[in-house]
């Protein structure tokens, strides 16, 4: 169900901007309008989202030690799954954000008769995310050659690195094959998986669906549309130059992957994938593990009602005194 | 314990097979045994919280203001504005699935809704619901559920079948973590009068006495004499273990447990005849006679209150610095919440050992120091005559509790500690010790007998690790350092791994410490005769 209106709703996407572009004449929507509203929309949402995160502030250092804690001189602590200085803490954050550290850690749990519980590691989701994520990555920054004139030389190298194997015309890129494959990977895993499918949203398929289309629309482009590239980098340079132009023969192709892109952008902010920001602001991660040594201030701090030790005396002080022990007052 | 109790082997039958329609629909059966009872009106009195009334879960009418809806949702705004971790962790979750067989009790009931995300979404779909245009709009479409009264008994089922461990924010990417969305879904069920007895009780308790056991101190300092009394039977050596007494350098505050329960005790008989060895000059407080404190699992608020007790005597009894007995959410509070809470302790000094000179600047700003640290100092510097071979009738493995290994990362000194005193020990399996430790199932306020099989369930993975290393290495005694581990696991073992005991650190500790005049030693600190001092048909 959840799959199904998830696909229903990027497959209607897809035909809206295929109708837009081929018989509507929506090219100056899709092709101007549309991403410029779609980028404004991502910029203030996300800046929106982050300083709402922000502005709750972080009462208690709370971090999640993953390693020996930094106390005694000659017991060797864990600098970086249990920080106690900023480098450290930096440390952390650079192998989550970038190699997703705790994803690495992962295991599989199996109940066997006996019973006995084994643990296996268990890397196909740390795989699986890392490769989708490094490969848009890579592919983002590709897509620079776009925008800029002339092209800079680390972006073509990238490229040529990219293409490295230099199979078929226009050549292979590998990034769009591991995005194709790690795309497939993460939704099968959601489908297959019986504890995925029971915790999964329409959400949770909507954007891989989204992003799954995003990829096989710009593969089409790039390999099969046969479009004047220079046309495509006149319409980017000139969204980027706030001089938009809508060259001919830039193709319906093209306006779909446009348009889904415009999407993600525009959805991005209301949505999970919200986790890109959420990660460097995890009070569990992002925080050094020195409680004891430094005092951490709770800004909405407030006195609360104690049992102080006179009421308790009070209480107690015959008892107290019948047993021998000391009292403030007699 | 409840009636009918299943045989291990019915109990560890469980059914991994979640329904294909997803987790939106909040009915849940209150079967006996998974659920604890409700709080008396009298301890909520006492302490001042809201809507006191006789009710159980199992009741049709749970007796809620009329106006409960707006009480929480109210509730929830104004812990997303306080707390950076709740925002954020109401917002990036991607269900990736990672956590979902870390949780001990997805694990042990294979009840789809104790996957951590899982348990985490029945808290954000309200949230999603009232707090996001998306769930504004889309409803159920955008995962977003209103709080209904089936929502929130739904809650109370749940949030009071996770004991904030902590295991699965080890695993989560974002490290989301479920104990503080169980935290704040407690704090929310309070604001409307949900809470448990077993929570309830101890803290009034705690507010009154100083303990959670409700000791009055004369019965306080009877338990303590007590121990010196039979400590001097086992090892002929007379301590003094002073009460209240102004002018000490060191304040010692352990578990109340320590000194009222079994096998707790003989680690209060350990830390007895390691402070008299040293010559340690200290007091024991009867109004700061716990240093546990079940306000961490009803909220922030009940911490502070609680906790409060123990800088104040410290002031009051004008000591220098504090040390903490073998506690594991004590450490929690204390590590954590303690400097923020109930400081600045300006008025205490940098905790320094008056026996090696060691100074822990690492509790420089609390200047409270766990008693592990202390004593692994004290080894180190070889000041203690040991002899292991006492605790050679023990093939031992350590369990690390959840707040010590996860908030905090006191993973080396107890190990370091018990290699010294004992000559047997063995690791259980990697994937279930030191940061990625399995709890015993009891903790976070669920250790009552109503709610055994939850507890027998949530303690398997823990007692499968033990099986193990019984299995494998013949071990025959878990220790570790917690007074609701040591509690809990008892009946654990019992139950799914017969001939394991349990007992602390301090305890071997005890046993191998050879003290000055000391007669020759017969039995170790619980009374069973040495083997090799018996007669050799009994051996």
């Amino acid at each position: 169900m959840s799959i199904l209106v998830s696909l229903f709703a990027v497959i209607a996407l897809v035909v809206l901007s295929i109708a837009g572009a081929s018989v509507l004449g929506w090219q100056y929507i899709l092709g101007v309008v549309l991403p410029y509203a779609a980028m404004a929309t991502f910029v203030i949402g996300v800046v929106y989202r982050v300083i709402r995160w922000a502005r709750s502030p972080v009462p208690f250092r709370i971090p999640t030690t993953c390693g020996q804690q930094k106390s005694l001189s000659w017991i060797k602590s864990s600098r970086l799954d249990n920080p106690h200085t900023l480098a450290g803490v930096i440390g952390r954050m650079v192998l989550e954000v970038l190699f997703f550290r705790s994803l690495f850690r992962n295991t599989r749990a199996e109940l066997r008769s006996g019973p006995r519980l084994v643990y296996g590691p268990d890397k196909w989701l740390w795989a699986g995310g890392l490769a989708f994520h490094w490969s848009f990555l890579i592919i983002f920054i590709r897509h620079f050659k776009y925008f800029v004139e002339p092209v800079p030389s680390w972006i073509l190298g990238l490229q040529g690195l990219d293409g490295f194997f230099q199979v078929g015309l226009p050549v292979l890129l590998l990034t769009d094959l591991i995005i194709l494959t790690a795309l497939s990977f993460l939704l099968l895993r959601r489908v297959f998986d019986p504890k995925l499918r029971y915790m999964s949203l329409p959400a949770d398929y909507f954007a891989l669906f989204l992003l799954l289309a995003i990829a096989l629309s710009g593969v089409y482009v790039r390999y099969f549309g046969k479009i004047d590239i220079s046309n495509v980098k006149e319409l980017a340079t000139g969204l980027l130059s706030l001089h938009p132009v809508l060259p001919d023969g830039v193709g319906t192709a093209f306006y779909v992957h446009l348009f889904l892109v415009s999407a993600l952008l525009a959805y991005f902010p209301f949505s999970k994938l919200m986790h890109m920001g959420g990660v460097f602001l995890s009070p569990t991660r992002n925080l050094a593990n020195t409680n004891r040594r430094r005092r951490h201030v709770n800004p909405w701090d407030y006195p609360v009602a104690v049992h102080t030790y006179d009421e308790y005396e009070d209480e107690f002080r015959d008892r107290m005194k019948d047993a021998g022990m000391p009292v403030e007052r007699e | 314990m409840s009636e009918h109790k299943p045989k291990p082997e019915e109990l560890a039958q469980v059914e991994f097979a979640p329904s294909p329609r997803g987790w939106m629909d909040p009915t849940v059966e209150f079967r006996k045994g998974t659920w604890c009872y409700s709080a008396v009106p009298e301890t909520l009195e006492y302490l001042g919280l809201p809507n006191p009334r006789r009710w159980q879960p199992t009741d049709h009418d749970w007796k809620l203001p009329d106006n409960w809806r707006e009480i929480i949702v109210h509730g929830l705004r104004e812990r997303l504005r306080k707390y950076r971790s709740l925002q954020v962790f109401m917002d990036t979750c991607v269900r990736c699935g990672a956590c979902a067989d870390k949780c001990h009790f997805f694990i042990g009931s294979g009840d789809p809704k104790n996957m951590p995300v899982v348990r985490a979404e029945l808290l954000r779909s309200v949230y999603r619901n009232d707090f996001t245009t998306a769930g504004r709009i889309l409803g159920k479409l955008a995962g977003g559920r209103e709080l209904t009264i089936d929502v929130l008994k739904e809650w109370f089922y749940y949030f009071y079948q996770c004991t904030e461990c902590r295991r699965c924010s080890v695993f989560c990417p974002y490290g989301i973590d479920t104990a503080e969305i169980t935290m704040m879904a407690r704090e929310l069920m309070s604001l409307v009068g949900l809470n448990i007895e077993w929570i309830c009780t101890p803290m009034s308790n705690c507010y009154r006495t100083g303990n959670h056991l409700g000791v009055q101190p004369h019965g306080f300092k009877d338990s303590i004499e007590f121990a010196v009394d039979e400590l001097e039977e086992i090892t002929g050596v007379r301590v003094n273990a002073p009460i209240n007494r102004k002018g000490a350098e060191i304040l010692f505050i352990t578990p109340s447990a320590d000194y009222f329960a079994s096998p707790h005790y003989y680690t209060l008989l350990g830390y007895l005849a390691l402070f008299h060895e040293i010559g340690l000059d200290y007091t024991w407080s009867s109004y700061a006679s716990e240093g546990g404190n079940f306000g961490l699992f009803h909220s922030a608020e009940m911490v502070k209150r609680l906790n409060a007790k123990m800088y104040a005597e410290a002031r009051r009894l004008g000591v220098k610095w504090i040390l903490g007995g073998e506690c594991g959410h004590m450490w929690r509070v204390i590590h954590q919440y303690m400097g923020t809470m109930n400081g600045p302790a300006d008025f205490l000094e940098v905790p320094r050992s008056p026996i090696t000179g060691t100074e822990f600047v690492h509790a420089a700003s609390t200047k409270m120091v766990h008693i592990s640290e202390f004593t692994a100092d004290l080894i180190k510097h070889g000041r203690l005559k040991l002899d292991p071979s006492r605790n050679d009738h023990w093939r031992t493995t350590f369990h690390d509790s959840c707040n010590p290994a996860r908030a905090m990362g006191l993973l080396e000194e107890p190990r370091y500690i018990i290699k010294s005193v004992c000559n047997h020990f063995f690791e259980m399996p990697e994937n279930t010790i030191r940061e990625q430790t399995f709890c015993c199932g009891s903790g976070a306020g669920l250790g009552t007998d109503e709610n055994m099989e939850m507890r027998l369930r949530g303690g398997l993975p823990r007692a499968n690790a033990v099986q193990f290393v019984h299995d494998r290495h013949d071990v025959n005694l878990l220790l570790c350092m917690c007074a609701i581990d040591k509690a809990t696991l008892t009946p654990l073992l019992e139950y799914w791994v017969p001939g394991v005991d349990v007992g602390g650190v301090h305890e071997m500790v005890g046993n191998a410490l050879v003290m000055k005049g000391e007669k020759e030693r017969t039995t170790d600190l619980r009374g069973q005769p040495y083997p090799a001092k018996e007669d050799s048909r009994n051996v």
